[in-house]
């Protein structure tokens, strides 16, 4: 039963991550039809934007301590960041701290202004264009994108702390009346978890109960009624498209925690999304988070020791063959709807 | 002559010139002046020349003429590669049943997997093909690399052993790839005036085998199976109306393909008798996916171009550094210098990615037709525009939809 519980709890972070990042490919394809490539490299953007951000944070200057001596017996030299100057030690220290969550504060605008600029600058152009050449610019900006990072970061990953009141595990075997310590879980994992929980139903609540969500839902079931009906469904599938890069970016900035970012985190991600993607349904929302979570599950349940006997390896290629078998018996995918991109 | 048409016998002739000179034609510096870093003809790239012309050649068979975007077909490099190999490891270093049998496994495995991605189109074609080949790549990677059955040795890759069996090996043969006695890496160096000029074995098969595949995929473009995929691009629905089974047809061309990529990535095995599961990684896939892109899909002579392009690049781009930049820009006022070296700094050296990327950009964006297509607008441009026989008739060529 505890080992049960382990690989459901384990499969859950990643499975979340999955989940975002299909969402907004999902987002992405409905509205504008494009299958976005550099989603994945969205997703890192995200990221790096902590890693940035936090580094802000923590751009501090040089103060001699003269009362205090280092091991040598010179004056101690002690870094004095910024933010402790503007706002005292204890918030200077507090901000440091929790650069993480409140990187997405910063993350949101500028990621929304990426995926405008990406939508407007470029994959705007690629409306008529097929299918394939879609594909092709997009890996193109993939690469691009990431190539940049890379110059700018380097090519090794970069540890990115969570807070410290988040740093330890929860003892899960002892909250649901279990014997102590026998399925621990740490604490960020489980914000991971709910953070995305909270982001996927604020997307679902946003596209369901207000005028834009509608109006963009009509926009997906039928483009051209929706413009003839003199309403500017252009400029609001770009808002979607900077919404989607949004969601991408801000999965990002909380895994970073999970994961330390290294350039090429979004072209791992990005393959697996796709798988996602196509399992849940081209298309379907809720596809999409569904088919999220259970690859995520599945993957953490192939990597236990007793499938890894069965069968080494299995974890690495489960979710491929799911997908395969997915889409031989049902080819539209878990909860695709008919008509939605069959040519 | 050959069954061909007199454009596509030049064609032809010009790629068989180009390749079978290329020690030449890549040296024009020489070897001790200080523009030799820009020269590519030593042997060791000259085949990768080759080989990825014949990897390319082949995609565009499926891509070029079918329209399907394969994001997979690194899997089959891979497969050719360890097919290679493990038949140096059982018979002998002699590279021919190697090479016969990386393309009869690659051709199996694209029969299963073209078979199953074929049965959907568009994206999902893409996708499913991606997902293929991540699994091959995971596959190889983890799951074959166990002790129990070790068919890939994993991370450390593929490579022929002192204890492996060799059953056909003789004493007198060389104890490295060598095709009937001749082996691989023997290099003659002419040397004329300034000049070196390397001949190397493996890089004439290679170019020779080119040559072949290159003839072939000319055949297949003008035939009418070639017809019938070209016509399966531009409106594979009215194909199916019109009562024709196009399956076949496409099956056919991804396992053709399939099999191009198989005698690549054995001849890459042939020239060096190491073989690892990062071949089958999906940004191999979309390297082939760039040269095609890049020299011209569809057409005949841009994937070999495209190849050459990118490797050439790839090699030269790379070696740049900051050093030989200040000896360029030396002549310049010292500020200047270095902004402009500021500036080309991150295009060069460990940057070439971005350059690629940057210019792969370029290419889909404004010149959907690769380098041929660049080629022939400036071509238009200093001809002479033909006189208007129709009087002012010329109707567009568009079909009707």
């Amino acid at each position: 039963m505890d080992a049960l519980i382990i690989q459901i709890l384990n499969g859950l972070d990643k499975g979340s991550a999955y989940a975002l990042i299909a969402l907004g490919l999902t987002l992405i394809f409905g509205t504008l039809g494009v299958v976005n490539f550099a989603h994945g490299a969205l997703f890192m953007l995200g990221s790096f934007c902590a890693v940035t951000i936090s580094r802000l944070f923590q751009v501090s200057y040089v103060v001699v301590d003269e009362t205090k001596t280092d091991f040598l017996g010179n004056p101690l030299k002690v870094k004095m960041p910024y933010v402790s100057d503007w706002f005292g030690p204890e918030v200077g220290a507090w901000i440091i701290d929790w650069s993480v969550p409140l990187s997405i504060l910063f993350a949101i605008p500028i990621m929304v202004l990426i995926g405008v600029t990406i939508e407007r600058g470029l994959i705007k152009h690629f409306y008529k264009r097929p299918h394939a050449d879609q594909i092709l610019v997009t890996f193109g900006l993939a690469i691009v994108l990431q190539e940049i990072v890379k110059y700018f970061f380097g090519a090794n990953p970069i540890p990115m702390p969570a807070p410290d009141a988040f740093k330890g595990s929860l003892d899960f075997g002892a909250l649901i009346g279990m014997q102590s310590s026998s399925i621990i879980y740490p604490y960020w994992r489980l914000i991971y978890f709910a953070f995305a929980g909270v982001l996927i139903t604020s997307v679902f609540c946003f596209l369901q109960f207000t005028t834009f969500g509608m109006v963009v839902r009509a926009g997906m079931a039928d483009r051209e009624t929706v413009g003839l009906l003199g309403i500017n469904i252009d400029k609001r599938f770009t808002i979607m498209f900077g919404i989607a890069a949004a969601v991408a970016g801000l999965a990002g900035v909380m895994y970073t925690p999970i994961n330390s970012p290294n350039y090429h985190m979004g072209m791992d991600f990005l393959v697996l999304s796709f798988v996602v993607v196509v399992v849940g349904g081209m298309g379907s929302l809720p596809g999409a988070v569904l088919a999220g979570f259970l690859l995520g599950i599945l993957e953490s349940f192939a990597s236990t020791t007793w499938a890894s006997n069965m069968l080494p390896g299995i974890n690495q290629i489960i979710i491929y063959l799911v997908a395969i078998i997915v889409l031989l018996t049902r080819p539209r995918g878990l909860m695709g709807r008919k008509g939605v991109m069959e040519e | 002559m050959m069954g061909l048409h007199k454009k596509d016998l030049n064609l032809l002739l010009i790629v068989m010139v180009l390749a079978l000179f290329a020690p030449f034609i890549l040296n024009p510096f020489p070897t001790d002046s200080a523009l030799a870093q820009f020269n590519a003809g030593y042997p060791d790239l000259m085949q990768r020349f080759v080989i990825f012309g014949i990897f390319a050649v082949g995609f565009n068979i499926l891509f070029g003429l079918t329209g399907y975007l394969s994001f997979g077909h690194a899997a089959f490099l891979g497969i050719g590669s360890y097919s290679c190999v493990w038949m140096f490891k059982l018979l002998s270093y002699n590279v021919v049943p190697g090479i016969l049998l990386s393309v009869v496994m690659a051709g199996i495995f694209s029969v299963a997997i073209g078979f199953i991605s074929l049965r959907r189109s568009g994206i999902y074609f893409s996708i499913l093909t991606l997902a293929f080949a991540q699994m091959s790549f995971a596959i190889a990677y983890s799951v074959l690399s166990n002790p129990a059955f070790n068919l890939t040795n994993g991370e450390t890759g593929l490579q022929v052993y002192a204890s492996d069996p060799q059953w056909l090996q003789s004493a007198s043969a060389p104890n490295a790839p060598h095709l009937f006695g001749l082996p691989m890496r023997a290099t003659e160096t002419l040397t004329v005036g300034g000049w070196d000029f390397q001949f190397n074995v493996g890089y004439y098969m290679c170019a020779i085998i080119m040559i072949l595949a290159f003839y072939l995929s000319i055949r297949i473009f003008r035939s009418p199976f070639g017809l019938m995929l070209r016509a399966v691009k531009s409106n594979q629905q009215r194909m199916i109306y019109t009562g024709l089974n196009t399956k076949p047809y496409t099956l056919a061309a991804f396992i053709i393909s399939g099999m191009y990529a198989g005698l690549a990535g054995g001849l890459l095995s042939a020239m060096d008798p190491l073989a690892g599961a990062e071949r089958m990684q999906w940004t191999a896939s979309g390297e082939v996916v760039l040269m095609t892109i890049l020299g011209g899909a569809g057409t005949l002579i841009g994937p070999v171009l495209g190849a050459g392009f990118i490797k050439y690049f790839e090699n030269i781009f790379s070696k740049i550094n900051d050093n030989i930049l200040h000896q360029w820009f030396s002549a310049l006022p010292d500020g200047l210098e270095d902004f402009l070296i500021t500036i080309v700094h991150p295009f060069i050296g460990k940057g070439w990615h971005l350059t690629l990327g940057l210019m792969f950009m370029m290419v889909v964006i404004f010149l959907p037709g690769g380098l041929v297509e660049g080629g022939q607008r400036i071509g238009a441009m200093f001809k002479r525009k033909p006189k208007d026989t129709n009087g002012g008739l010329s109707a567009p060529a568009t079909p009707a939809e």
